[in-house]
């Protein structure tokens, strides 16, 4: 009966926020309901996911892990997101860079990068050098053929106004091509960090057993799922909030008016 | 027909012949890649202090005109002479006004229309008091801080004109400014303009497809055909603009030239 429920309810019901948890609280319910049939004996409930995770909260066992897998993804993005930006741009200024450099970084993004990762260990052995190398395996493509893209597709007609206004070469770059770059080279280094991300869980997954990867690794040979299932939404968690943190970052440096509305 | 406005051409020249005029465009011919020739042999000239508009069909290179003597483009031959000497690029005394607008999404009103000043190095302060002066000429006072995203068409096209003023260039560049604003507001931008124009005593250069915006606002018009575009003919309207706009607008004289061009123009388009 419509007609009986107030408006008020309906309006608070239908407002995008509470929609929002509605729709956490509902996969979050599933979930629970799926680990308590149980839909498989390796899938934990949310009660017991969350129980394990507070655990490893407390204990320090997060602390410890991620003390191991940080310092490498930090490094790599890090190369990666100033070494790559600045390849994309280079790319994007110079046709010869882009003849010379573009061709790698398709192959490279093509690649099965996960298959790469074991070759590491040749050259770099099992220590800190391959955690990072695994990190700009992953990130480094992503991240260049964004900023690539975003400096090619800068506007015209916004090139040829700083040129009708006298602008030198540094304030081209600087004033027009990067802030209307600055979208998609933004997108490719948050895409890279969770790729970064990625090579570095692999890298502890397949080469060097630490961190992260290791716990996930030890708590499934163990057959301790609500600790490996919480591991995994560690991670999860971890890498949208660096992923979240990095648009706010974009967005206060170059965009001031995604703000505005 | 043509008679008449041959005549004022001559002596729109011997006009113009006393003084030097603040821009020369001679024999220009510009081929872009491919082989394909936007215009051939133009020359005109930009008498001091006066409105000239280029008006002629689409594709007939009005833009690239603009554009050259701009100094973005360079043409394939001829020259283009701003107080007697060569443009090689683009240069203080000229100032922009653009078609799209070309406001940078990320800046404010007040950083987009004192960005000219910006690049030219002159201190914050400085230029936004400026550009200040220059928004509230345009009645857009209040938006400083706006973004162009959140402003009409019409008042991103007066952020575009502010900034090109600011920068105070004797000579003042429009690309069809006006192409985007719909008919009732651009009336309104035509006499706006002109009554900016008249204390600034600025050489302005003005695209336009409108006879009826040309002749309006003209003092002068070069009138180009297609295909390659070619200047077919310059004519002086100089209507008198005593009385007000409405008056303007029904008087025979303007009538008048609207007409002429308008046949002009049609003569081309049989071809």
């Amino acid at each position: 009966m419509p007609s009986f429920v107030p408006v008020r309810v309906v309006r608070a019901v239908t407002d995008p926020r509470t929609l929002r948890v509605l729709s956490v609280l509902v996969v979050l319910a599933l979930w629970e309901w799926a680990g308590r049939v149980p839909i498989s004996p390796a899938f934990p409930s949310f009660s017991q996911t969350m129980a394990a995770f507070g655990e490893m909260l407390v204990d320090g066992t997060f602390l410890d892990a991620y003390s191991e897998t940080i310092p490498p993804l930090v490094v790599g993005v890090l190369l990666t997101g100033l070494g790559g930006v600045l390849a994309g741009i280079v790319m994007g200024l110079s046709p010869r860079a882009e003849w010379f450099g573009l061709p790698v970084f398709i192959v490279l993004q093509a690649s099965p990068s996960a298959a790469i990762v074991p070759l590491i260990t040749f050259v770099y052995g099992i220590g800190f050098a391959a955690k990072v190398f695994a990190v700009v395996l992953l990130s480094a493509p992503v991240i260049v053929l964004n900023s690539y893209r975003g400096i090619t597709n800068t506007p015209r007609s916004l090139l040829e106004m700083s040129d009708a206004f006298l602008a030198n070469r540094w304030q081209r770059i600087w004033k027009i091509v990067l802030p209307a770059g600055s979208g998609l080279i933004f997108a490719g280094l948050r895409l890279g960090l969770a790729q970064g991300f990625t090579g570095a869980v692999l890298a502890e997954l397949i080469i060097t057993p630490t961190g992260v990867g290791d716990l996930i690794t030890f708590y499934r040979a163990q057959s301790a799922y609500p600790y490996m299932f919480a591991a995994i939404l560690s991670i999860i968690l971890f890498a949208s909030i660096s992923v979240t943190l990095l648009q706010r970052l974009e967005q206060r440096i170059f965009r001031p008016e995604m703000r505005a509305t | 027909m043509t008679d008449t406005p041959r005549n004022q051409q001559q002596e729109g020249e011997l006009a113009t012949g006393r003084e030097e005029p603040a821009v020369r465009v001679v024999d220009v011919t510009m081929d872009f890649a491919g082989g394909v020739r936007a215009l051939e042999d133009v020359s005109f000239a930009l008498p001091k202090g006066e409105l000239t508009s280029i008006i002629g069909p689409s594709g007939c290179g009005k833009t690239t005109t603009l554009k050259i003597i701009a100094g973005l483009i360079q043409p394939t031959s001829g020259d283009v002479l701003v107080d007697g000497s060569s443009v090689m690029g683009p240069g203080p005394e000229r100032a922009m006004v653009f078609q799209d607008f070309a406001l940078m999404p990320w800046a404010t009103v007040l950083r987009n229309a004192a960005f000219g000043l910006e690049l030219r190095g002159v201190p914050r302060r400085e230029r936004e008091a400026t550009a200040r002066e220059y928004i509230a000429k345009m009645n857009l006072t209040g938006f400083e801080d706006s973004y162009p995203h959140q402003l009409s068409g019409g008042m991103r096209q007066r952020v575009g004109l502010a900034r090109a003023l600011a920068v105070d260039a004797d000579i003042l560049l429009m690309d069809e400014p006006f192409a985007s604003v719909d008919e009732q507001i651009r009336r309104k931008f035509q006499e706006d303009l002109l009554e900016l124009l008249s204390g600034e005593n600025k050489t302005v250069i003005f695209v336009t497809h409108s006879i009826e915006e040309a002749v309006y606002v003209s003092d002068q018009v070069v009138i180009m055909s297609r295909g390659p575009g070619r200047v077919s003919n310059v004519v002086r309207p100089g209507i008198d603009r005593e009385g007000g706009s409405d008056q303007i607008r029904r008087s025979p004289e303007y009538l008048d030239w609207v007409e002429r061009i308008w046949v002009e123009l049609r003569d081309y388009l049989e071809q």
